[in-house]
């Protein structure tokens, strides 16, 4: 087994039928045919390598630490910034109380800002959403790498089967989350969407 | 435009709540409730008197869009006016709105001038 990597009964397997197949041809064996073979002997110990190093990933460090430890930085993310927000709008609604006291003018101007504040304040929405959705896909990947090393290293009976999944509502079916700059109809286009219909 | 109805805004997020909520005052609505998702936001419709809905989409376990269907499906409130406020911007998003019977359809993030006028032309029909 090459690059120090023992050797598993699986590869002795696959050694084993390579010799065989090559020890039934012995003699009858072309050229092409024997390059053939020794290609097919090579790919073999190649996925048998690929086997034994995705079997020797240090998946509970994944799954236990790295993951976890990378949804709670994003949860946390989503609570400084809600946490904020929250202190921006508890400022704007003492600016909001103080227009009484100041002149028509001012009192314009101040409303202006405020609402300003509150429109940019809904980024705490969309970012909370695109961090949901970037969670998920951890938690995704999270899954297929517990699949994958349980694939390799025999223990597939061992992992629990996961419930058949819900049937989903067309609201959960549609419910993506915020597109990407570019892959985002615009209000005005979906204005003239909605005025198709009419 | 009676200003003194109830309006009912359904959003999973209460910084969302809360600036929807500052923005209605600023446009003389005062009497507002809230709910988190849809299953709530049923729950006070069907217990209450609203004049207006204005909601999200991805909540859970109950969408806006499945509160929509169950509004327009209520003999008592299928004539609500019903306001989407959400940041699912795909065509198929909001051809699936609208054949739900949604009033209008705001995209996030949006502004105070937007939210005034789809309230004055949904109530206006409504």
């Amino acid at each position: 087994m090459p690059d120090g990597i023992p050797a598993s009964p699986e590869d002795d397997r696959i050694e084993a039928a390579v010799r065989a197949v090559l020890g039934s041809m012995s003699g009858d064996l072309t050229a092409k045919e024997a390059a053939l073979l020794a290609e097919l002997e090579a790919l073999g110990r190649t996925i048998a390598r690929a086997k034994a190093e995705i079997a020797q990933l240090s998946v509970d460090e994944i799954t236990g630490a790295h993951i976890p430890s990378a949804t709670d930085e994003l949860d946390a993310i989503v609570d400084h910034t809600a946490q904020a927000t929250n202190e921006i709008l508890d400022c704007c609604e003492v600016l909001e109380k103080l227009e009484s006291e100041v002149p028509p003018a001012a009192a314009v101007a101040l409303q202006g800002a405020v609402t300003r504040i509150y429109e940019a304040c809904s980024f705490q929405d969309i970012t909370g959403q695109r961090i949901s959705k970037v969670v998920a896909a951890l938690k995704a990947i999270e899954s297929r790498v517990e699949t994958a090393v349980a694939n390799a290293s025999g223990r597939v009976a061992a992992m629990a089967t996961e419930p058949p999944a819900a049937p989903r509502t067309e609201g959960q079916a549609l419910a993506n989350g915020p597109q990407l700059p570019g892959g985002a109809s615009s209000q005005a286009e979906i204005d003239r969407l909605l005025a198709s219909f009419d | 435009m009676d200003k003194t109805m109830n309006v009912l805004i359904v959003d999973d997020y209460r910084t969302m709540l809360r600036i929807i909520r500052n923005l209605l005052k600023q446009l003389d609505f005062n009497n507002v409730d809230e709910a988190t998702d849809g299953q709530e936001a049923l729950s006070k419709l069907r217990a209450g008197n609203f004049g207006l809905v204005i909601s999200d989409w991805n909540m859970a376990p109950m969408t806006g869009l499945d509160l929509l269907k169950e509004v327009r499906a209520d003999a008592r409130l299928k004539a609500t006016p019903f306001i989407m406020i959400t940041a699912e911007s795909k065509t198929e998003n909001v051809i699936a709105a609208k054949a739900a019977g949604v009033s209008n359809y705001i995209v996030k993030p949006f502004n105070a001038e937007t939210l005034k006028d789809k309230i004055e032309k949904v109530m206006v029909h409504a």
